[in-house]
């Protein structure tokens, strides 16, 4: 009999900190630039050099701590976390290891078990056609990016699924993002994310072996490497098997997992408290001012927008997860008061967002459209003065030209038909015009009723009001 | 103002003709860098020219301490000059960047001479673990001069050089001082800034003056203590240091641990001890006896401790940026061969010593129990200092033991840091004085001896008063230490 068994999966999230500078030394942070010009004594790692503590990170940390609802050590240290390897000048890390600056917290359904500073590596490029250190010809160290600092953030156990990853990573990037501690840009490594993953019988309280899948860089890739692990697991151990515990990688471009490393190539990393620097003490007043520098949060501002606002659950999340979104939106509703905020949000989420797609793929930023004139639009709609579909083809001149909506809709005439006199004699006419649909309706064939209203939209060519319209057929066939 | 004169004063004399236009920085200058071609005991691993003497130093001649020139360890990095710390790996190197310690040497207006040599990377009581070969004994060539700082402490011993700047891990500053017959000083914990350093054991570390008086080393700590953004560890002293002038010890208590000091050392080196007592009291100093329950348990922990440390400080030499790269076949080897030809036996050895205690499975049972025998002896120099001011032993068992003596048994060797060691563990400050001579076990020329005196943390301008009052009364000899006298 087989057991019906269930994932558990836990995050260990490396967020890169968009300080000036670098963790240890004055250095300043960089992407993309010429290799090793970023570089001193501290963070290449010269005999007698000594680092010294970036006191915007530890800030930094302790917003993150505060968003996360973490607990603060009152005292934390830093530890040495030694490794051979080019990409560690020193041959060792400085982390924080027993005592992380941030201990237990909470996002959304998931627990945090810990947030902790350190510093990042170098970066390594293996010149030879595997692109891996094996089997090149030879390796180059970029040290820009060495001494970075980072703030990682583990979670506890708590997700089930590679959708419930996605999704919950994408909250909490927004979360960082909305801080404006980190540029959060997985591409470019600024956030990196590993899962451990494992599997074990629904019920059951115990951890079953886990497997690491390292440094993927795009939630949906995460997404499918988690799936894929989960599958490969359950069939492991419904044929008996048992799952080893190693590092794994996920080849987005295959579908494929490979081992990297086994337990037992695991590292001793021979952890030492750091001599070079004194613990991390922060002052009441410093974690007071974290928390009073925290923004409303993703999380908040979508429970905000769906119970308050009314906005349906997905707009909310969408609208919350995109800060610059979600400030547009609030431009739009603040327009006017009669705005409806739950169609002012479809709207925004919906045909905007489409239109802006749809012409070269435009971003928020470049558009010519202001939150006051997507304002205008949408109450000219909400008081009935345009319909919908009158509406979207303004729209479509908004996002090319920038133009204001009741000009436009003056200039072409796009006046929503008001005189119930007028419209109940197209709809007449058009009952006349197409006796065909006209009798299925009659016949209990109410489906057959778009095709008149198509023809009177056809007539006022989209002026009309769609929900008037249909009442009126329907009045006319005597339903 | 004739050159013989100039290298027998000592560094405050020197810096107060300067001050009083009776010689100028750069005849005093002239009369070094001629001096130190003397130099027979291999105690420069560089010498400077005139340019490199005085690249980055302020030409300002009024301050205190300005146109004196220095030796410095080879420990501490400068710009542009050979930095080895006496090793093979780092063959070649010149740092980018300069100590602070020595940049504000240079900024009060101090020329280097040269590079001291020094046991490879601090790691050493005899400067016989040298990639660059062994100093010798200015009193004695068959005899060792004490490490780690032993160039340091030779070339000040013997007229080569004003002062010196050195370092003290578990005594390094210390023992050569009391073996060569010079004052050295251990300040506490902090008050010196690392940077620029070169690291062995980066919680005990720290720099301090070697010099022919007590007054000298006040004058140098005067100029290099101080908090630095550099170093988050250092602190500075609060007050800063002037010129001690104390003639007397009315009301001083000195305490000695006589649990620690026991019979362990050569009787030639208690009698001087005991004298040295007894003229404490003839200044009008108390002398009881203290414990210090833990402190014989210091070179144990500390064998732990400092070798732990230095296996994460060293792993730095990979052969990847800087220093000797002795092999490209790939980067396994590359460590392998570049470490392996690169570091001298003792450093290896600690470095093994160090990787094992830190391993996981053996952390608590070594550097945890360790760290815990530090603190027990920290609460014991706290209990002791509420009772005295000072703190006294021996400086080392010995006297300067003969080349290649000891080298066979480390630990041996190790023991000779047993009263150093327990003031490096608890971080305060600590001085070694030159106490009399005595003849060595087995036999030879007489030796000199030191005599230490520790206080408690910050305490440093006490200890200099004390010391003073001390060293007029001892009225030392230093100059049977003079090379080519």
């Amino acid at each position: 009999m087989s057991q019906e068994m269930e994932a558990v999966i836990g995050l260990e999230i490396h967020v890169q900190l968009s300080t000036e500078t670098k963790m240890f030394c004055g250095c300043e942070l960089s992407f993309g630039d010429e290799p090793n010009i970023h570089t001193c004594p501290v963070c290449l790692a010269h005999p007698g050099s000594l680092p010294v503590p970036n006191r915007k990170a530890i800030e930094y940390a302790l917003q993150i701590a505060a968003a996360l609802e973490c607990e603060v050590a009152p005292r934390s240290i830093f530890h040495r976390k030694n490794y051979f390897y080019p990409d560690s000048p020193k041959a060792y890390q400085i982390s924080q290891f027993d005592i992380p600056i941030a201990g237990a917290g909470r996002l959304g359904e998931v627990r945090i078990h810990r947030a902790h500073l350190e510093e990042d590596a170098a970066k390594m490029i293996h010149v030879g056609e595997s692109g891996r250190i094996q089997g090149s010809d030879s390796s180059l160290v970029d040290f820009n990016r060495g001494g970075t600092p980072l703030v990682e953030i583990v979670t506890e156990p708590d997700l089930r699924s590679g959708s419930q990853v996605r999704e919950w990573g994408q909250l909490l990037r927004a979360t960082i993002k909305q801080l404006g501690v980190s540029n959060v840009n997985m591409e470019e490594g600024s956030l990196r994310c590993d899962a451990n993953v494992s599997v074990r019988p629904v019920g059951s309280t115990e951890l079953g072996t886990k497997t690491e899948m390292k440094n993927m860089n795009s939630f949906r890739f995460i997404e499918r490497g988690i799936e894929a692990e989960i599958t490969r697991q359950k069939e492991l151990i419904a044929a008996g098997g048992k799952v080893v515990q190693e590092t794994l990688h996920f080849d987005p471009s295959t579908g494929e997992l490979h081992s990297l490393r086994s337990k037992e190539e695991a590292h001793d990393y021979r952890y030492l408290p750091e001599p070079d620097l004194v613990a991390i003490v922060p002052t009441e007043q410093m974690i007071a001012d974290a928390v009073a520098s925290l923004p409303e949060l993703p999380a908040a501002r979508a429970a905000r927008y769906r119970d308050e606002l009314g906005v349906h659950d997905s707009a909310a999340l969408l609208l919350s997860f995109e800060t610059e979104w979600a400030d547009f939106f609030e431009g739009v509703i603040s327009h006017d008061s009669s705005i409806e905020p739950r169609a002012a949000a479809n709207w925004v989420t919906g045909e905007f967002a489409a239109e802006l797609r749809k012409q070269d793929d435009q971003t928020l930023a470049d558009s010519k459209v202001t939150p006051a004139a997507l304002g205008a639009l949408v109450a000219l709609v909400g008081s009935k003065r345009v319909s919908h579909g009158s509406a979207k083809s303004v729209l479509e001149v908004m996002v090319a030209e920038g133009a204001d909506p009741l000009a436009v809709v003056e200039e072409r005439g796009l006046e929503q038909i008001s005189d119930s006199g007028e419209l109940e004699s197209i709809v007449k006419v058009a009952i006349e015009n197409n006796p065909k649909p006209a009798e299925q309706v009659r016949s209990g064939n109410e489906k057959a009723i778009g095709a008149l209203v198509g023809a009177v939209m056809k007539e006022t060519k989209g002026r009309a009001d769609g929900g008037e319209v249909t009442r009126l057929l329907r009045q006319e066939l005597g339903l | 103002m004739a050159s013989p004169e100039l290298l027998t004063a000592s560094a405050a004399e020197t810096a107060a003709l300067i001050r009083d236009g009776q010689v100028s920085p750069s005849e005093v200058l002239d009369t070094w860098l001629e001096r130190i071609g003397a130099d027979d005991l291999n105690g420069y691993l560089w010498k400077a020219d005139r340019d490199a003497a005085v690249a980055g130093v302020a030409t300002e001649t009024k301050g205190p301490v300005s146109g004196v020139p220095v030796a410095i360890k080879d420990i501490f990095c400068t710009a542009g000059v050979p930095t080895t710390a006496a090793s093979k790996i780092l063959e070649g190197y010149r740092p980018p960047y300069t100590a602070t310690s020595v940049t504000r040497l240079a900024d009060a207006g101090m020329p280097m001479l040269g590079k001291t040599n020094m046991d490879e990377f601090a790691m050493g009581s005899s400067n016989e673990n040298s990639a660059y070969g062994p100093v010798l004994n200015p009193w004695d060539r068959s005899r060792v001069p004490g490490g780690s700082s032993g160039g340091s402490a030779a070339v000040v011993a013997g007229g080569l050089a004003p002062w010196a700047l050195g370092t003290d891990t578990g005594g390094s500053i210390r023992q050569p001082a009391a073996l060569c017959g010079i004052v050295g000083l251990k300040p506490t914990y902090g008050s010196i800034s690392r940077y620029g350093m070169i690291a062995f054991a980066s919680s005990l570390d720290q720099c301090g003056p070697l010099t022919q008086d007590v007054t000298d080393a006040a004058l140098l700590l005067s100029q290099l203590e101080g908090r630095d953004e550099m170093d988050s560890t250092s602190t500075g002293i609060e007050g800063g240091i002037k010129l001690p002038t104390a003639t007397d010890l009315t009301g001083k208590r000195f305490g000695i641990p006589t649990d620690l000091i026991g019979d362990g050392m050569d009787p030639g080196v208690k009698a001087v001890f005991d004298e040295t007592v007894q003229r404490i009291e003839g200044l009008g100093g108390t002398v009881v006896e203290i414990e210090l329950p833990h402190a014989s348990h210091g070179i144990s922990a500390y064998y732990v401790l400092a070798p732990a440390e230095a296996s994460t400080n060293l792993s730095r030499y990979d052969g990847v940026r800087y220093g000797i790269r002795e092999s490209d076949a790939d980067l396994t080897s590359m460590y392998e061969v570049t470490r392996g030809d690169g570091f001298g036996t003792e450093v290896k050895r600690r470095i093994m010593l160090g990787t094992y205690a830190l391993s996981s499975g053996y952390y608590d049972a070594y550097y945890g129990r360790a760290q815990r025998v530090r603190t027990m002896i920290v609460r014991d120099f706290d209990a002791a200092f509420s009772d005295v001011d000072f703190v006294i032993t021996p400086t080392a068992p010995t006297v300067a033991f003969g080349l290649g003596e000891k080298t066979v048994d480390p630990l041996t060797m190790y023991l000779n840091d047993l009263f150093t060691v327990p003031m490096s563990l608890a971080g305060i400050p600590a001085i070694s004085i030159p106490a009399g001579m005595a003849e060595p076990e087995g036999g030879g020329s007489l030796m000199p001896v030191g005599f230490q005196i520790a206080a408690p943390a910050f305490r440093e301008q006490k200890l200099l008063e004390a010391s003073l009052a001390l060293e007029t009364a001892i009225g030392f000899d230093r100059s049977g230490g003079r090379v080519g006298s």
